[in-house]
């Protein structure tokens, strides 16, 4: 069934339990059928994913390992109601995504997600307050309210008397908790990651993924691509993916699966 | 945290950008504004001289047997038996509905006198109106006849009749003072002896009687052809003409020069909508990966769209507020070498319509990139999913 923005608002403002509902949502928070998505260039069509199934329960901190080209960062696009499938469905706590009439995909992507990117997309001209701020711009909410979350969350993630610098005047680690908190001004179910130690040092990369690891205990649901083994230990479910499908999940895979 | 917030902050962070987007609206702004203000003086300054230039309407007796000609424009004729002009018309004239655009009525009796020997044209008049009408008369160290006992004189009449001031002239039996000289001027007007109307009236023993009224008509009142009309309702009986030629190629003239402005005008409007268009494209496009964020966290199409126009009407509305006041220095700076003598015409309308424009060249030129950049895909966008 199609799901409607009625969904979203009710689940949005349902307290997130982190335990299985009566109708098996939280059990399937993250339900993904016969995913496949094909490129269509100048060239030969590339298939990113070739039937993917996935169901992921809430509250799970979700690793995506694998080789360059085996579907992870496509998969993140689709999970992030960025990227059509060409075939297959999705689902975020029952809402299909791909069904969403219009620009409520959009309206999805702020409600339910918090996007943490490689390389901080932080916009550079707003503050890191502001850039916190920024989910909640084009929400209707009273400036001082916004104001308050955002600086709470950037207390949350440490960063507290740093709102006032611009993106270019604060330091890999310090960008990428201020790319965490505005994932998290939102209160998002879902937070998605891609790579989000990639351009840190091994020391701010623990940092950070400590920190990951607190809001999982909090309770959030987090999906992560990485390339870096080291990490996989704060995971509690981690899969790997070959040539666009499931190849297995740790720690069952084989010594020589390729991450 | 609002749109306008985000929009604002990149305005205040890119000056670069925000700058060559503003000058580029300024320049133009502030040229059309410079343009229409010019037009404006000038076209002022180019109605009070032709006001000077003196009459543009002439009224006459309606009669065709004899020609009376006076100041190279043939005005109508005297007959014998027609009724001819009379002071009580000028009541008549001081009645018609377009009475207010009409800012000198000139009453003027005209005969042919013998003044020690030679024959001469004595011409009566309204002393202040005839030398408002005609300001080209000076009268050299001397002043206009005050009183019916006083007369000036032309320079040729003077020369021929070898009149100096205070020289007495007996015109007719009456005794008049030479109170002053006209300076030449090339026309008639150099052979007349020129007096009080009612004084001439007794001289020449025609009460009441005038030869021709000269009117000069505001332009910037009623139109000439309207108040013609107006005047000939009233004067059934008498010919009002218009020097048309002269009037209509002077207001050519003008108009000539509007139309150049209008033509440069919107030259200008479509360099600024090109500048505007090419500056916010590139800004689209320098953005694209930070337009993919937006979108990725959740802004609609629409929201980025509006991000983008605001920050183009913010940019306008500088634009357009500056550019305005460069606008009028422009036009104080160069009016005074165009036109010595003319004043700057502050038209609060005009800089209404100025920031108006900039507002509205800024957010026409900005709405394709606007939309464009709604509908960037957020995936290519990022480039990092």
């Amino acid at each position: 069934m199609a799901a409607t923005m009625t969904d979203i608002e009710t689940v949005a403002t349902t307290p997130q339990t982190g335990e299985a509902g009566a109708d098996g949502r939280g059990a399937r928070f993250i339900d993904a059928r016969g995913l496949e998505k094909t490129f269509k260039g100048d060239g030969a069509p590339v298939q990113a994913l070739r039937g993917l199934d996935l169901a992921v329960p809430e509250g799970t901190f979700l690793g995506v390992m694998g080789q360059s080209g085996s579907g992870k960062s496509t998969f993140l696009s689709i999970l992030g109601g960025l990227s059509h499938p060409t075939a297959g469905n999705i689902s975020v706590d029952g809402i299909d995504l791909y069904q969403l009439p219009g620009e409520r995909l959009a309206d999805f992507r702020r409600e339910y997600l918090g996007f943490v990117f490689q390389s901080f997309n932080l916009v550079p001209y707003l503050t890191a307050l502001e850039n916190v701020t920024l989910p909640l711009a084009v929400k209707r909410m009273p400036s001082a309210e916004k104001r308050a979350r955002a600086l709470a969350v950037l207390e949350r993630v440490g960063l507290g008397d740093r709102g006032g610098h611009l993106p270019g005047k604060l330091s890999g680690g310090e960008q990428e908790r201020v790319a965490i908190a505005r994932a998290l001004v939102n209160e998002p179910p879902l937070i998605l990651a891609d790579e989000p130690t990639g351009a840190l040092d091994s020391e701010t990369t623990v940092e950070v993924m400590e920190l990951f690891a607190r809001l999982h205990h909090e309770g959030n649901t987090i999906v992560m691509v990485t390339h870096n083994p080291e990490i996989q230990r704060y995971f509690d479910r981690t899969i790997v993916l070959r040539d666009g499908r499931l190849d297995c999940e740790l720690p069952a895979c084989g010594a020589d699966t390729p991450l | 945290m609002k749109l306008r917030t985000i929009a604002f902050s990149n305005l205040r962070r890119r000056k670069a950008r925000a700058a060559f987007l503003i000058v580029g609206l300024l320049i133009g702004v502030s040229t059309v504004v410079a343009l229409l203000s010019l037009t404006q003086s000038l076209t002022g300054k180019a109605k009070a001289t032709m006001q000077s230039y003196g009459a543009n309407i002439v009224i006459t007796p309606r009669s065709k047997d004899v020609a009376l000609s006076y100041g190279g424009v043939t005005v109508g004729g005297v007959a014998v038996g027609a009724r001819g002009l009379r002071e009580a018309d000028l009541a008549r004239i001081a009645a018609i509905p377009a009475r207010g655009s009409i800012s000198v009525v000139a009453p003027e009796l005209v005969g042919a006198v013998q003044v020690k020997g030679h024959r001469v044209l004595l011409m009566g008049v309204d002393p202040a109106a005839q030398f408002k009408l005609k300001r080209w008369w000076s009268v050299d160290a001397g002043r206009p006849p005050a009183g019916g006992r006083e007369l000036v004189a032309g320079a040729a009449a003077a020369q021929t009749l070898h009149l100096r001031m205070g020289d007495y002239v007996r015109i007719n039996g009456r005794r008049f003072t030479v109170t002053g000289i006209l300076r030449p001027t090339g026309a008639q007007d150099d052979q007349l002896l020129i007096a009080d109307l009612p004084a001439v009236q007794t001289v020449l023993r025609q009460p009441g009687r005038l030869t021709l009224i000269e009117v000069a008509a505001l332009y910037s009142g009623a139109p000439v052809d309207e108040i013609v009309k107006q005047l000939s309702a009233v004067l059934p009986e008498a010919k009002v003409t218009t020097m048309q030629e002269a009037v209509q190629s002077r207001l050519h003239a003008v108009d000539e020069f509007r139309g150049f402005s209008y033509a440069i005008v919107g030259v200008v409007v479509a360099i600024e909508i090109l500048v505007v268009f090419l500056t916010m494209m590139s800004s689209v496009s320098e953005r694209t990966h930070e337009i993919g964020v937006f979108r990725a966290i959740g802004f609609r199409r629409v929201h980025i769209t509006r991000l983008i126009l605001v920050e183009a009407i913010a940019a306008s509305l500088i634009a357009g507020v500056l550019g305005y006041l460069a606008g009028m220095a422009i036009t104080y700076a160069v009016l005074p070498v165009l036109a010595d003598g003319a004043a700057v015409a502050w038209a609060p309308l005009l800089g209404v319509a100025a920031i108006a424009l900039a507002v509205l060249t800024g957010a026409l030129a900005s709405l394709y990139p606007a939309l464009r950049a709604g509908k960037l895909d957020p995936t290519e966008a990022l480039r990092a999913l």
